[in-house]
């Protein structure tokens, strides 16, 4: 079997012994920023960027993936603990987690949430080697049609998937589309909105915009809500799980590992919609819906099965299709960019040692990560006391450090500044920054694909509607766009993020 | 919550949120308007940032129209002593890396923007600095070897 031998040649990557230290280093980073608030993902993956331009290629990818799917499993730490979300991901995991430490059965929660999050993370590995290869055979017949209109279905469904404002998230797309022109077109060789600058010829670089609006900009607002954390020392108590807890767990976990990988390779989902959607579920479907938010064991192993599956299927339409379906992965774009790979179906078949390596390395990963967490579990817990005051000084430290060695520059430095006070004023605003990192990461590739396809058209716009894959995407994107500005569907939809 | 006092739309969300987009969105179609525009079958630099700036500033029109036709959230007060530290801190490394040196920087950096922190305490703080200044000394320039001296010229190295 084809898939067989392409796992092997996966593991035969990732068994290397720098690999393997990477993939450790990357599982253990992502618990530690998973279990401290206020630090996550995606504010690590772009601190840690400058410093894998040194590592090969598929190295540096298989420690930034072990940090965000690795953060799944941190987040929940926190949120059973101290009922405080390491992660946006674990919100509803602290509704139950926090009850059944409150019972004195941390330890089984913990346990619990660990021993979904490996299942659900060893399923998603092998769906994603399934399902990628002959989803990126369709993407090699897309032209510039197709990817124009998919491109806009990605940007589209990441508003409606996301909390708040649609029309906002929406703005906040275009100007992150307008940002990603800066620099020198690619066509004509005019700068444009560089106001003269040389600096800004080859555009500015999203590892300054990332730590601005994500680093600067959420210390500030998190300085400002004065994070006042309540710590309370409790015994984990017994760590496994009994023979009828496992009995279960064992439904709720299938469920969420099922819903969580659906949605993960939808675009603008992701860990924190699998999560929510598959407590939503279980709550509906449950034999012991009555114990939810009281305690029950379900309503912790379905949404950390869902955040883990979710987290490792959104690497599907980045690695076969080259666009990220969240901020996360447009990150991972970027770094494989700054790699010099173009992300893409031709990433499966030029670099097959890459693509297989990833997903191998997501298996030993989630190995990694269950022999982490679970005997480990006390150092952890000792990390969540880290209080938020020496903790941002030193994210600055590296936000700054990081943001100077891209290219030696004071420049990126004072943009950062700059992109910190816009992320500042987007939070007070109630405008949702990371829908901008999406659109800035897609601008230029959106204005390439929008240009061919006319030009092979001659100046027809029909081309979009004529193609039917094209067609097809426009028309789910426009009816995702009326759906979810439907009044009386807008309510509905505030309620589920209520939830 | 149809409330009509002029203090309510001022401080609307929407409100500055829409003006935002519009002032973006017009600064877009103007500076786009020094590049070819060209036509959609062969656009110049200008066609695509100016058909965004005209979407961007439309959302931003909508915007407003929403806010004073219904009353949205209000903006809460700016914690603006905590922004202008952690910003000054972050530009001041920028401008003083080179020249004072990584490890000088790095603790100008976490003293300025620890006076952010209700919990500032000089002692802890001054031991974070020179903790954090040593370990960033020894990750960047001797393991990752970044071209930036400890110990800058203006210190006389």
């Amino acid at each position: 079997m084809e898939l067989f031998d392409n796992l092997a040649l996966g593991f035969s990557t990732a068994f290397t012994l720098t690999n393997l230290f990477y993939c450790l280093i990357g599982t253990i980073l992502g618990t530690a920023v998973g279990v401290l608030p206020g630090l996550g993902p995606l504010a690590t993956i772009a601190m840690l960027l400058p410093a894998t331009f040194a590592l090969p290629p598929v190295t540096a990818l298989i420690m930034l993936s072990g940090i965000y799917y690795g953060a799944q499993y941190g987040g929940s730490t926190t949120a059973i603990l101290v009922n405080l979300p390491g992660e946006s991901s674990s919100i509803v995991t602290a509704l139950d987690g926090y009850a059944m430490a409150r019972n004195g059965e941390a330890g089984k929660a913990l346990a619990t949430a660990a021993l979904g999050s490996f299942f659900a993370g060893c399923a998603a590995t092998l769906l994603l080697a399934l399902f990628a290869p002959p989803l990126a055979v369709v993407a090699l017949t897309f032209g510039p049609a197709e990817y124009f209109s998919l491109m806009v279905l990605g940007l589209v469904a990441s508003v409606v998937l996301a909390n708040g404002s649609v029309l906002k998230a929406v703005g906040m797309i275009v100007l992150g589309l307008l940002l990603g022109l800066i620099g020198l077109d690619v066509n004509s060789g005019i700068p444009r909105f560089t106001f003269g600058m040389p600096q800004l010829y080859d555009g500015v670089n999203f590892v300054v915009v990332a730590m601005g609006v994500f680093g600067l900009g959420e210390i500030i607002h998190n300085l400002e809500q004065g994070a006042a954390r309540s710590i309370i020392s409790r015994k984990i108590g017994e760590l496994m799980p009994t023979r009828a807890d496992l009995k279960r767990i064992v439904a709720p976990v299938l469920r969420g590992t099922f819903l969580g990988s659906a949605l993960g390779i939808l675009p603008g989902g992701g860990a924190m919609l699998a999560s929510f959607a598959a407590y939503a579920l279980e709550k509906k479907v449950s034999p012991n819906r009555a114990q939810f938010g009281k305690g029950a064991i379900e309503g912790v192993a379905a949404p950390e099965a869902a955040n883990n599956a979710g987290a490792q299927t959104s690497f599907v339409p980045m690695l076969t299709l080259g666009i990220p379906s969240n901020p996360v992965m447009a990150l991972m774009v970027g770094a494989m960019v700054i790699q010099g790979i173009q992300p893409g179906p031709a990433v499966l078949t030029e670099q097959p040692t890459l693509f297989w390596g990833i997903v191998a390395s997501m298996w030993i990963g989630n190995v990694f990560l269950v022999l982490l967490n679970l005997p480990l579990i006390g150092l952890w817990a000792r990390m969540i006391m880290v209080p938020y005051h020496y903790l941002f000084p030193t994210i600055l430290v590296f936000c700054a450090i990081g943001v100077f060695s891209l290219s030696n520059s004071t420049f990126d430095i004072v943009l950062m500044v700059g992109f910190g006070f816009f992320g500042y004023l987007c939070a007070k605003l109630g405008m949702e920054p990371a829908p901008m990192l999406l659109g800035f990461i897609i601008g230029p590739m959106m204005e390439e694909y929008l240009r061919r396809a006319l030009l092979l058209s001659r100046s027809d716009p029909m081309v979009f509607l004529q193609r039917p894959i094209s067609a097809a995407m426009l028309a789910i994107a426009a009816l995702l766009l009326v759906l979810v500005l439907l009044p009386s569907l807008q309510k509905k939809r505030a309620e589920a993020f209520q939830e | 919550m149809n409330s009509k006092a002029p203090g309510r739309i001022a401080g609307s969300k929407d409100l500055w949120s829409g003006l935002i987009f519009i002032a973006f969105g017009l600064l877009a179609m103007a500076l786009a308007r020094g590049y070819a525009m060209g036509h959609a079958g062969r656009m110049g630099p200008g066609y695509f940032p100016t058909a965004l700036g005209g979407v961007l500033a439309c959302i931003g029109l909508v915007l407003i129209v929403q806010a004073v036709l219904s009353s949205g959230e209000v903006i809460t007060g700016f914690a603006w002593r905590k922004a202008a530290l952690v910003l000054v801190a972050s530009g001041l490394f920028g401008v003083t890396v080179e020249g004072l040196g990584l490890a000088p920087s790095t603790a100008l950096l976490v003293m300025i923007s620890g006076l952010a922190s209700e919990q500032f305490r000089l002692w802890r703080f001054l031991a974070l600095a020179v903790g954090l200044s040593a370990f960033s000394v020894l990750t960047f320039i001797t393991l990752l070897s970044l071209p930036i001296p400890a110990f800058g010229p203006w210190l006389g190295f």
